[in-house]
């Protein structure tokens, strides 16, 4: 089986064409901002003792989010999974908003009732992190269908994982995307493994997650996370056919997390051989790899990307202040945002009862 | 007043929206040009077209969790569930992403979408076609559920549930679909989280909803005429919110409450609503508060043992009348 899309252009594709330095420094600050930030709240975990639940970290996959988001323009709409962080942060999400959900205070995103898998900025077009695996995949297609109905030109970025291709909520969305010409775009983030068990031993046909999309009529590709102008062209190819044909499309982009599947992975150095890891973050690591193709292309100096480096720490440092410094949220606030309508405190609200206590 | 089914008032109600707002989408199996499996949206496609009311296929997880996503970009989906059982199938959607998405975005995503579709058992279709899925949905915060008894009740609870900015589950009653009751022509709504006393009464309260009212006015209509006593049947329509004060108003003012439901007892609406009566009007209770529900088994298909299984008339009464 092969690939329908050939977009072997790369660095010469029309949407990588015209890139100004700026723009490439850009991303680069950008996936830096995202290790950093998850470095960060990693430390923050194992010794603050203040981050509680799941954290998983995206680290080793920056060059996805950063290199598919980077294309979205005003009406194109993200929504992911559960490992979040990097989409939240170049969506435009303030590290301060993050760090502090994490630490579950009333200055989070979601002010301390969302935590790390559910940061939310729909005026940002972000559509949230979602907790159960596959969940979002029909939500993707809601918001393609709503800016359809509307007759806007735009799409749905709908990110996920390579286990999640197994769920039937997502094969269900495939057929209806395909059926109902949605401009819906899945983004299959294939890092190897969910949780702990290889795509070897959870996928049926595990060389070509993205291949099953041709069951349905969907066009799909493979991609290299290693490049971002391979992610960056071969997405916009995937966001033109959604503008211009309102059709769907799968990307499978290939990509490797560095750490366990979550903080709490008891298992983390079980089912990978350490030499793999390492293998990964020194050869294939994304940030390292772009860093060097700019400054071969001498748009970069070493000491610029020193100083990249060493502001995104400093922001996540900051991050962390502003999430210890800020209030955790007042219990009364336990009951506020669940109904609309008790927030605005409409008619019915005042007579019918919305909570019950024991 | 013109006299029209439940089912027609259910379409009226759908057709008004439609009419008026054009955020408002019908999505459904069947509900196009089928005209829907229970013919709740007769005539719709045809009347307002392919972009208002869309066939979907059998895959409830996809369409409902559609009509999630859709609400997130402004419009107001309506989304027919062909049985209130298929929402099993759909449980991560209804529950995870309609009843939690608002609260875990800190009260930044609003989902103004309806729910809709035939609840509830009695038609002999076996147990996987007649579940009552309310109390199990109502028990999830962030969800509102009303359960229309009356054709006037269906039309204006329907018309509120979908002007509402947050999801509405509307469990309709398949057995109620062919009954007819008076509806006015000129428009109007009903409030969510108000009970109706359907018939007035000083000596026990049957407190109900959906389905369970009809029998319980006509289990009131025996206590009058056979035992010279008088029921007051409250019909909460809304399970959440729910009408707190109507149950306890009535509660004070008859001293005794039978509580009809059709959903199998354990951990069901009305347990909800006994613990309330315990909680908050104890003193004013002449005798123990009961139940009556569907016995605790799966539904049966038998004909003549589910007329059994659901709450009947006479068995409201024998409860009654072991209470006075
Ligand atoms: C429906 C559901 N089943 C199981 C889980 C528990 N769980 C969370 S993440 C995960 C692995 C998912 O892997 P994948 O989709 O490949 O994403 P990745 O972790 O690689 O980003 C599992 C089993 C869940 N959250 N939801």
């Amino acid at each position: 089986m092969e690939a329908l899309l050939e977009t072997k252009t790369l660095a010469a594709a029309k949407i990588n064409h015209g890139l100004t330095a700026e723009k490439k420094i850009h991303f680069l600050r950008q996936m830096l901002r995202i290790r950093r930030f998850e470095q960060t709240a990693l430390k923050q975990y194992q010794t603050s003792g203040q981050i509680g639940g799941f954290l998983h970290l995206y680290s080793g996959q920056e060059s996805v989010a950063v290199g598919t988001l980077s294309l979205c323009g005003e009406n194109d709409h993200v929504i992911a999974g559960y490992r979040m962080h990097g989409h939240a942060l170049t969506a435009g999400m303030s590290m301060n908003e993050c760090m502090a959900e994490l630490f579950g205070r009333a200055t989070g995103c979601s002010k301390g009732k969302g935590g790390s898998m559910h940061f939310f900025a729909p005026d940002k077009n972000f559509w949230g992190g979602h907790g159960i695996v596959g969940g979002q995949t029909p939500l993707g297609l809601g918001l393609a269908f709503g800016l359809k109905y509307k007759g806007l030109k735009g799409c749905c970025l709908c990110f996920l994982g390579d286990g999640a291709v197994n769920q039937g909520a997502y094969h269900e969305s495939l057929n209806l995307a395909a059926l109902w010409d949605l401009p819906v775009i899945y983004i299959i983030e294939n890092n190897q493994y969910s949780m702990g068990t290889s795509l070897e031993r959870s996928s049926a046909f595990s060389k070509c997650l993205a291949a099953r999309a041709e069951a349905y009529d969907i066009v799909w590709d493979h991609v290299s996370g290693e490049d971002l102008y391979e992610v960056r062209a071969k997405t916009w190819t995937a966001i033109q056919r959604a503008h211009t044909e309102s059709r769907p499309t799968v990307l499978e982009i290939a990509t490797y997390r560095y750490f366990g599947h979550s903080v709490s992975d008891a298992n983390a150095k079980k089912y990978r051989r350490p030499e793999e890891i390492e293998k990964y973050r020194t050869l294939h690591d994304p940030i390292q790899l772009w860093q060097k193709r700019l400054l071969e292309e001498e748009v970069l100096t070493e000491a610029q990307a020193t100083e990249l480096d060493a502001a995104a720490a400093a922001e996540a440092e900051e991050a962390v202040r502003f999430a210890k410094e800020s209030p955790i949220p007042n219990p009364a606030d336990i009951f506020s945002d669940v109904y609309s309508e008790v927030d605005r405190q409409t008619a019915a609200g005042q007579t019918g009862k919305f909570f019950f206590n024991d | 007043m013109p006299v029209i089914t439940y089912r027609k008032a259910l379409n009226d109600a759908l057709a008004e929206e439609l009419t008026r707002d054009e955020n408002v989408v019908i999505l459904g199996e069947e509900v196009a040009q089928y005209n829907g499996a229970y013919k709740v949206t007769e005539g719709l496609w045809k009347r307002f077209g392919d972009k208002r009311v869309w066939d979907t296929p059998i895959s409830e997880a996809a369409f409902v969790g559609l009509g999630v996503g859709a609400s997130m970009m402004g419009l107001r989906p309506v989304v027919e569930l062909m049985f209130w059982s298929f929402a099993f199938v759909a449980y991560d959607q209804v529950v995870n992403n309609a009843g939690c998405i608002r609260y875990m975005s800190g009260g930044l995503v609003n989902l103004p979408m309806v729910i809709r579709g035939p609840a509830n058992g009695g038609t002999n279709v076996g147990a996987t076609h007649s579940h009552t899925p309310e109390s199990i949905l109502a028990h999830n915060p962030g969800i509102k559920v009303v359960c229309p008894a009356t054709a006037y009740d269906a039309k204006g609870l329907m018309k509120t549930a979908i002007r509402d900015d947050d999801p509405v589950f509307v469990m309709e009653n398949t057995l109620l679909y062919g009954e007819t009751w008076e509806v006015p022509e000129e428009e109007y709504l009903i409030p969510l989280g108000v009970a109706d006393v359907k018939r007035e009464g000083a000596d026990v309260s049957l407190i109900a909803h959906g389905r369970a009212t009809i029998t319980s006015l006509k289990a009131a209509e025996l206590l009058a005429q056979e035992h010279n006593i008088h029921a007051e049947v409250v019909d909460l329509r809304s399970i959440r919110p729910l009408d707190e004060d109507a149950i306890l108003r009535s509660v004070r003012k008859t001293h005794r409450a039978v509580l009809v439901d059709e959903n199998k007892p354990f951990c069901a609406v009305s347990a909800q609503i006994a613990t309330i009566i315990q909680q908050k009007a104890f003193d004013d209770l002449d005798a123990p508060v009961l139940r009556v529900c569907s016995l605790d088994a799966p539904a049966i298909y038998s004909p003549r043992l589910e007329k059994l299984q659901l709450p009947t008339p006479e068995r409201v009464v024998e409860k009654v009348l072991s209470l006075v």
